[in-house]
């Protein structure tokens, strides 16, 4: 039951795009269609899940004034996995993620939950919120990816819609992430209110 | 002529943090007075310029030739979390006026991904160290261009009567968008 509420937990109260305004880079750079916003939401939550695990497990060991190089490299390594299995298997959506696969290292969600979460809490607790916060940014990410690739080329997923005509390219390029993720967070908001 | 179109290039047209959506944490977080956001984009400045040179010395002397690249991640992120620490010290001892001014935003400077993304950047495209060193210096003027042009927007912003829901986060968004918007006219001159 407390596993399944730290679950939802990172879904919805702690959301980390739409909430806690975390990792903003990779949300914004990677969304200009849903299957990549997707493919980095997934790459995040493979390290995260891992890095929280690990984390976790090694916490008595790590002496506490070298705990955040200690988390960096235990993150990297996990990115760095990520970056080869993906080199190695799906070359084309490496190649169109490009910079931002490397760049998970700093992504501050990851770190955030390290100290926040898997430095206090026990191995199975950890696993639960870094799937429930890698799901959560992950369904960020793929819900502006879709919002953009829909406005800006009229697909879905890379099926087609609507005449490409009627998009406006706008959504795909820069000032669309910006102006796309801006009107979300203001819808989120309404919502959670409401 | 060939440092001209680095400096114009990495300063407008692909400007750092409005189209290439590098640092955007500092960009949102410390973008409500123009005098932080002059303090953090020396900071910038600074730490960008001298991991940058560091990091690719690494990469030439210490990866490349024992065939270590696939260590890149883990050594980048390593050498700048120390130097950071190392600068923060240095500067402390050296010269506390400039660490006064400095100082509070040195440590966010770690997760700053401009500074791995820069250092990463300039492997890829193959720059000597010169070109390394001229690219990471307008990476810089140009974040700090973009920094302070919003920051003085942000300024005028708070004294508007903005919408409810749009208050905060949202607003600041799309103002960034505008500005965005306003650089892309800068397309194609390189």
């Amino acid at each position: 039951m407390n596993n399944i509420k730290i679950l939802v937990n990172g879904i919805v109260r702690e959301n980390p795009t739409f909430v806690l305004l975390l990792g903003m880079c990779p949300t914004l750079g990677t969304t200009s269609s849903a299957l990549n916003g997707m493919s980095m939401g997934l790459a995040t939550m493979f390290v995260l899940i891992c890095s929280n695990v690990v984390i976790s497990a090694l916490k008595r060991w790590i002496p506490d004034q070298v705990r955040i190089p200690a988390f960096i490299v235990i993150i990297a390594t996990f990115v760095t996995i990520v970056q080869m299995v993906m080199e190695a298997f799906v070359p084309d959506l490496y190649a169109s993620l490009g910079l931002f696969i490397p760049l998970i290292v700093v992504n501050c969600i990851v770190l955030g939950r390290a100290e926040a979460f898997a430095a206090k809490n026990q191995v199975v607790a950890s696993a639960f919120d870094g799937i429930g916060i890698g799901l959560g940014f992950t369904l960020a990410l793929t819900l502006l990816g879709i919002m953009r690739e829909g406005l800006g080329t009229g697909k879905f997923f890379g099926l087609t819609f609507m005449p490409e005509e009627f998009g406006s390219l706008i959504f795909v390029l820069a000032p669309g992430a910006f102006i796309a993720l801006g009107y979300l967070i203001a819808l989120v908001n309404k919502l959670r209110k409401a | 002529m060939e440092y001209i179109i680095i400096f114009i290039a990495a300063i407008f047209v692909n400007n750092i943090v409005l189209s290439q959506f590098l640092g955007i944490c500092p960009f949102l977080g410390v973008s409500k007075k123009v005098d932080t956001a002059l303090g953090m984009s020396a900071a910038v400045m600074f730490v960008l310029t001298i991991a940058t040179i560091v990091t690719f010395l690494i990469q030439k002397f210490v990866l490349d030739p024992f065939e270590l690249g696939f260590m890149q991640t883990i050594s980048f992120i390593l050498v700048i979390a120390a130097l950071v620490q190392m600068v923060e010290i240095v500067l402390k001892k050296v010269s506390p006026a400039l660490y006064q001014a400095l100082g509070v935003f040195l440590p966010l400077i770690t997760t700053n991904c401009a500074i791995l993304g820069v250092a990463i950047l300039v492997i890829q495209k193959d720059y000597n160290l010169v070109q390394s060193v001229a690219f990471a210096v307008a990476t810089a003027i140009g974040f700090a261009l973009a920094l302070i042009i919003f920051a003085g927007i942000r300024e005028q912003l708070a004294m508007t009567n903005v919408p409810d829901g749009m208050k905060g986060t949202p607003i600041a968004l799309i103002t960034a968008g505008l500005l965005a918007m306003a650089f892309m006219g800068f397309a194609g001159i390189v």
